[in-house]
């Protein structure tokens, strides 16, 4: 047989861990890398061409299939964009109901990341755990805004509707006994806080059971310690925000740093690594799950203290109700300009960021002062950290590519746009 | 505008002069205009020195300033017959040979000081070359590559000096730049099986470009002119 050594190595696009459709050129040398090429823009779909043909309100939803594990936060980046240049400033109550979904989508993300992440290095039982938790915080998602994933739940001026009175529940089927209905609904009979609250009791057990799985696990530290070091000057040079920048030592958040909504309000703590490695980043984000318990907690006691409206009261910016509808002729009106033609927005440009569970996820929106925009650019904060696989991939083995691509929480919606 | 902007805004005028123009904002952020021959000077300076120390470059992105504030249906004069009613797309014929206006594209970058939790965004237009060129600044912050990439995907800005500068979005092999406003939103062309020829074809899009929602500007009496940033094209 012929003696390789130096070869070209085509990964992906359909690779099942190359999370999506990433395609990876690897120049190799025996079974060290010398040289990743990532192939994007399989999944590119035009969405910021696309928001230039729409009225702002319309691509909300898009924003949702940008980084689709972490729905409300894009939509959170985008919001915020047009409310900094239309001068608005959401109702308080509609600022916490942002703040809990921002949380709970950052559970949705982690949980969704430590299952990839673990799958890809071979730990299969944290997939399932992870999708465990999962299901009920999709649930949260169904009961207030109608869809699993794709929420569309927050609107310039605040969010769509207030927090529903009761939760969808299971019902007695051929494949489950009506006791075990009973138990799965046990945690339902009350109101969407109620539920919330439920989860985050319980919730802090399920993350002793991951690290119980994992964070001491010979084969786990085996695969992540010392895998993608990062130094802090680098992470900054290569503009890694989010957990990868926190690993790697740099206490940044934009929740703490440059707070928006209430989240100076709130108390939470920000965890930071110290090697920069695979596994800090992992301990970091573990952490970040616990802190987000917490403010969810926080938001939860809130909310139920302080009812009130969720959208501003302008109707140039929000539709009127229903019932107003009916007998008001401005109503009428109002509405019906909202839906054909949308609200203009004051000519300028502004960039408004979140501390996305990836990352600092921005929005740079240039408005001329038509019902549409000008330009929007999603600023998404997988797309440097891909670019730089190259960098913390050279030198390792092939396998390490796994990690790094699992511990870089890429997702391909954002990156591709 | 914050305090801590405001002083940065000083230190910026004491430090580059007349070479970095600031624009007005509405909503306090710190804009610069810079001229494209002074970029990477700026940028070194921006980075390195102790008032500014902008280690991360957050975001890049082209802007085609195309079309910059014009509507597709008049709101603000009523003809003999009335407010128009339908939406008249103007199709815009991209001339190869032609040089641009000076303000059209333009390059955006964002920095983010992390030492100083402060941001800035600089503006450069690429003058009337066609094709459009900047200096890359891949040297100064390794986060630019791909951005420029991209922004060289979709508006055909050439960046000098950047080590690879190839198609980063858009399908092996595609033609033209998407994101630039001559660009229809439907493409140009479309693939489809061929079963005579048993592979797949490009061919001529064949779906007819249509407007739901008509781009419309209306002078609302709520943002008052003086509030109002002038357009970008001077």
């Amino acid at each position: 047989m012929a003696e390789f050594q130096q070869f070209t190595l085509n990964f992906g696009p359909q690779h099942p861990a190359a999370h999506g459709v990433l395609r990876l050129v690897l120049e190799m040398d025996g079974e060290v890398i010398q040289k990743a090429d990532p192939h994007v823009g399989l999944l590119h779909r035009g969405t910021e061409k696309l928001a230039e043909t729409k009225p702002f309100n319309q691509s909300i939803g898009y924003m949702d299939r940008l980084d689709y594990v972490s729905m409300m936060c894009n939509e959170h980046g985008y919001v915020l964009a047009i409310e900094k240049l239309l001068g608005v400033v959401p109702p308080l109550r509609a600022q916490y109901i942002r703040v809990m979904f921002d949380e709970i989508t950052r559970i949705l993300n982690h949980l969704l990341w430590l299952g990839c992440h673990g799958l890809d290095i071979g730990a299969m039982t944290v997939f399932l755990y992870c999708f465990r938790e999962r299901e009920d915080l999709m649930d949260c998602y169904e009961a207030v805004s109608g869809t699993r994933m794709h929420a569309t739940y927050y609107r310039p001026g605040g969010v769509y509707r207030d927090l529903p009175d009761s939760m969808p529940r299971y019902r007695d089927s051929r494949w489950r006994s009506s006791a075990e209905v009973k138990r799965m609904n046990e945690t339902r009979e009350g109101t969407l806080l109620d539920f919330v609250e439920a989860f985050t009791d319980r919730f802090p057990g399920c993350i002793d059971e991951y690290e119980a799985l994992l964070t001491d696990n010979r084969i786990w530290k085996q695969r992540t310690v010392n895998i993608g070091v990062v130094t802090p000057e680098r992470a900054m040079q290569l503009g890694f925000t989010g957990p990868m920048l926190r690993g790697s030592g740099i206490a940044w958040d934009l929740r703490k740093k440059q707070p928006y909504e209430v989240y100076s309000d709130l108390d939470f703590d920000i965890p930071v690594g110290v090697n920069g490695d695979c596994y800090d980043r992992y301990l970091v984000r573990m952490e970040e799950l616990r802190q987000s318990n917490r403010i969810i907690r926080q938001c939860v006691q809130w909310l139920r203290a302080n009812p009130g409206p969720v959208t501003v009261d302008d109707h140039k910016l929000v539709p009127p109700s229903r019932e107003d509808m009916k007998g008001d002729m401005e109503s009428l009106i109002h509405h019906f300009k909202l839906f054909t033609e949308g609200y203009t927005v004051p000519a300028g440009e502004t960039y408004a960021a979140v501390e996305h569970p990836k990352g600092e996820f921005g929005v740079y929106l240039i408005a001329d002062g038509a019902n549409k925009p000008f330009r929007v650019k999603v600023r998404a904060p997988g797309f440097p950290h891909l670019a730089a696989l190259d960098d913390m991939v050279r030198g390792h083995m092939l396998p390490d590519v796994v990690a790094v691509i699992g511990t870089q929480d890429i997702v391909f919606g954002e990156i591709d746009r | 505008m914050s305090p801590r902007s405001a002083v940065l805004a000083e230190q910026i005028t004491a430090r580059f002069d007349g070479r970095l123009q600031q624009v007005p904002s509405r909503t306090g952020e710190l804009t610069y205009e810079v001229g494209k021959a002074d970029l990477t000077e700026v940028a070194r300076a921006l980075r390195d020195e102790s008032a500014f120390r902008f280690e991360t470059l957050v975001d890049l992105c082209g802007v085609d300033y195309l079309g910059f504030g014009q509507a597709e249906w008049d709101t603000t004069t009523a003809t003999g017959t009335g407010f128009s009613r339908a939406a008249v797309r103007e199709v815009i014929v991209p001339d190869p040979a032609a040089s641009f206006d000076p303000r059209r594209f333009a390059v955006v970058y964002h920095l983010l000081s992390i030492s100083a939790n402060q941001r800035l965004r600089l503006r450069v237009f690429t003058g009337s070359d066609n094709p459009p060129v900047l200096p890359s600044l891949v040297e100064v912050w390794q986060s630019a590559d791909w951005y420029e990439r991209e922004a060289f995907d979709l508006f055909g800005i050439l960046f000098e000096g950047h080590p690879d500068l190839r198609r980063l979005l858009t399908d092996y092999g595609f033609i033209g730049h998407p994101f630039r406003k001559d660009f229809p939103v439907s493409g140009n062309v479309e693939v489809r099986y061929d079963p005579d020829k048993e592979r797949v074809i490009y061919q001529p899009v064949s779906i007819e470009p249509r407007v739901l929602v008509p781009r419309t500007i209306r002078d609302d009496n709520r943002y008052l002119p003086d509030l109002k940033e002038g357009p970008a094209r001077g």
